[in-house]
């Protein structure tokens, strides 16, 4: 009996350490942001929240926030409308070269943030777009389109068509049976691909730091604290980036993944 | 096609128009950049000026370089590294989650292990930075137990560029792994329990064998998103020793020299192809 006891120990053992590797960064991070003193390092030195209150009163580091929510939430509602439409019709309808379809659709998926972003930034040059929050939001649309389309595509399940022929027998039209069944039916695909591509682009850096040029995105904003080294205040508005994407995705987790279990 | 009725015509029309503007989209803002710069690639930044040359001379340079091809040998190195280290360490935690921890507990044992996944990485290296800073929580620990005298140079090296990696995809393939042995039938466990193999010899010889596909999606990952990113050893790992994402950004920043800059990127995605077709066979990416 020795022996599952000893492994049950090492396992725990184990468990301890990675979960303490994992959380090391971070708790580091939120620790010392609440430092009362000029430096995020040890010894601590006891709570203050005089960091955060310097965070929501720097007039840029609020604007940044601003427009990543904004960047974040409109070009998620682009990229899931967008991957949606494409799901459904190559789903539900027999359509040439299917595979090519979805080879051209998944494809940004497979190349790197940073060649995307200097693509964009290429030709946004040569068309002479000046670089803005829309450009930021184009790049993030383009990396989380494919996102969303593999996530809702994955579900569209062939038990849902005869749910949907029922809907057209009773007379619904295809704006009704996609705005009415299937939509609903899909709401929780289509909820988890928008709350990751909101994270997504609420965390990206490297396409909205070359598609920006005067109002930037909070983590280019961040970017540019690092050069003064380490800062409370960075701590600070390092934890709130953290918050919100915890929240996103712990409110997915629970009005997702509570809802499918209890089915 | 000829063959189509009125009514499958209308029906195919209908569809067109709901696939049409992704596929528009795609092609506008993704293959047609793409095509830019690889156009763009064969040519050549003169003084200030973008010279339409069309000739290889951006790719033949690159390998007359010493500091670039270096930089691609530290991409590779890093990596490679990066990728065995990470899978050594998340395969047991992904283990031990699947088989240890309660069925119950499992959900919340997962979300807890990927819960730093959701940082930013420029928040995540930075909050990295502090751990290894020469003052920071590491060297404080070690000199406070007497291991060290003095405080190890840790950032700025290609170690902490390491550190930050390997920490991010652990998380990563803890996930890809975990889903892969939860996906098992532990029928497989139970024979070879019933034909004598203890738990050590059913890890090794049954569901290790059984796992590779799904460590080899998480490795490919791995292998992508390393080998492209530029945040973490800029950050992390300083100016000492550069990747090449970091030659590609200062192609691009310092010098405006889009038609180098391409060169380079076309290259890294040639070598992310070149990994993807040697593990192309491991990998099954089907719809679920």
């Amino acid at each position: 009996m020795s022996r599952p006891a000893l492994s049950t120990v090492a396992s725990a053992l184990y468990l301890a350490a990675l979960y303490g590797f994992i959380f090391l960064p971070v708790a580091v991070l939120v620790l010392f942001s609440f430092q009362d003193g000029r430096f995020p390092i040890p010894p601590f030195e006891g709570p203050t929240l005089k960091w955060y209150a310097a965070v929501f009163a720097d007039g840029k580091l609020v604007a940044a926030l601003v427009n990543s929510l904004l960047v974040a939430l409109i070009s998620s509602a682009a990229a899931c409308m967008l991957g949606f439409t494409a799901a459904y019709g190559l789903a539900r309808h027999k359509l040439p070269a299917v595979e090519l379809q979805r080879a051209i659709i998944t494809a940004p998926l497979t190349v790197s943030y940073l060649i995307i972003g200097l693509g964009l930034l290429i030709a946004f040059n040569t068309l002479g777009m000046p670089r803005s929050l829309l450009t930021v939001g184009i790049g993030h649309a383009v990396i989380n389109t494919p996102l969303c389309f593999a996530i809702i595509y994955s579900q569209l399940g062939a038990h849902q068509v005869n749910i949907e022929r029922a809907a057209r027998d009773l007379g619904a039209n295809d704006w009704q049976v996609m705005t009415l069944v299937t939509a609903p039916m899909l709401a929780p695909a289509v909820l988890a691909s928008y709350a990751l591509s909101v994270t997504f682009s609420w965390d990206e850096f490297i396409i909205a730091f070359l598609l920006s040029r005067f109002d930037v995105t909070l983590p280019v904003e961040i970017w540019s604290l690092l050069r003064s080294g380490l800062n409370p205040k960075t701590n600070a508005v390092g934890s709130v980036v953290f918050l919100i994407s915890i929240v996103v995705v712990l409110g997915l987790e629970l009005a997702v993944f509570a809802r499918t279990a209890k089915k | 096609m000829a063959d189509l009725t009125p009514f499958e015509k209308h029906e195919r029309r209908k569809a067109w128009a709901f696939v049409l503007p992704t596929i528009i989209w795609t092609l506008v803002f993704f293959v047609a950049p793409f095509a830019l710069m690889l156009v763009i690639s064969l040519w050549q930044r003169i003084g200030t000026q973008i010279v339409k040359t069309w000739n290889f001379d951006n790719y033949v340079n690159f390998f007359a370089r010493a500091h670039v091809v270096e930089g691609l040998l530290n991409s590779l190195e890093i990596t490679l590294i990066v990728t065995v280290i990470s899978v050594m360490l998340a395969y047991p935690l992904a283990w031990i989650i699947a088989e240890k921890v309660p069925h119950r507990w499992q959900r919340l044992a997962l979300i807890l292990a990927i819960l730093p996944f959701w940082t930013s990485y420029v928040v995540r290296s930075y909050a990295w930075l502090l751990v290894l800073a020469q003052n920071g929580v590491v060297n404080r620990t070690l000199m406070g137990l007497g291991v060290i005298d003095e405080p190890l140079a840790l950032v700025a090296t290609r170690s902490a560029t390491v550190i930050g990696f390997v920490h991010f995809f652990v998380m990563l393939l803890t996930l890809t792994i975990y889903a892969n042995l939860s996906q098992l039938s532990p029928n497989y466990r139970r024979a070879a329990a019933d034909l004598g193999a203890n738990p050590l010899q059913i890890l090794i010889h049954v569901i290790l064998p059984l796992t590779v596909p799904g460590i080899m999606v998480g490795a490919f990952l791995t292998f992508v998103l390393c080998i492209g990113d530029y945040i973490t050893p800029q950050i992390l790992g300083g100016n000492q020793e550069l990747v090449l994402p970091q030659i590609i950004m200062l192609q691009i920043g310092r010098r405006a020299d889009f038609p180098t800059a391409s060169a380079l990127s076309i290259i890294l995605m040639l070598v992310v192809t070149a990994a993807y077709l040697l593990s192309a066979r491991w990998l099954k990416l089907e719809r679920a």
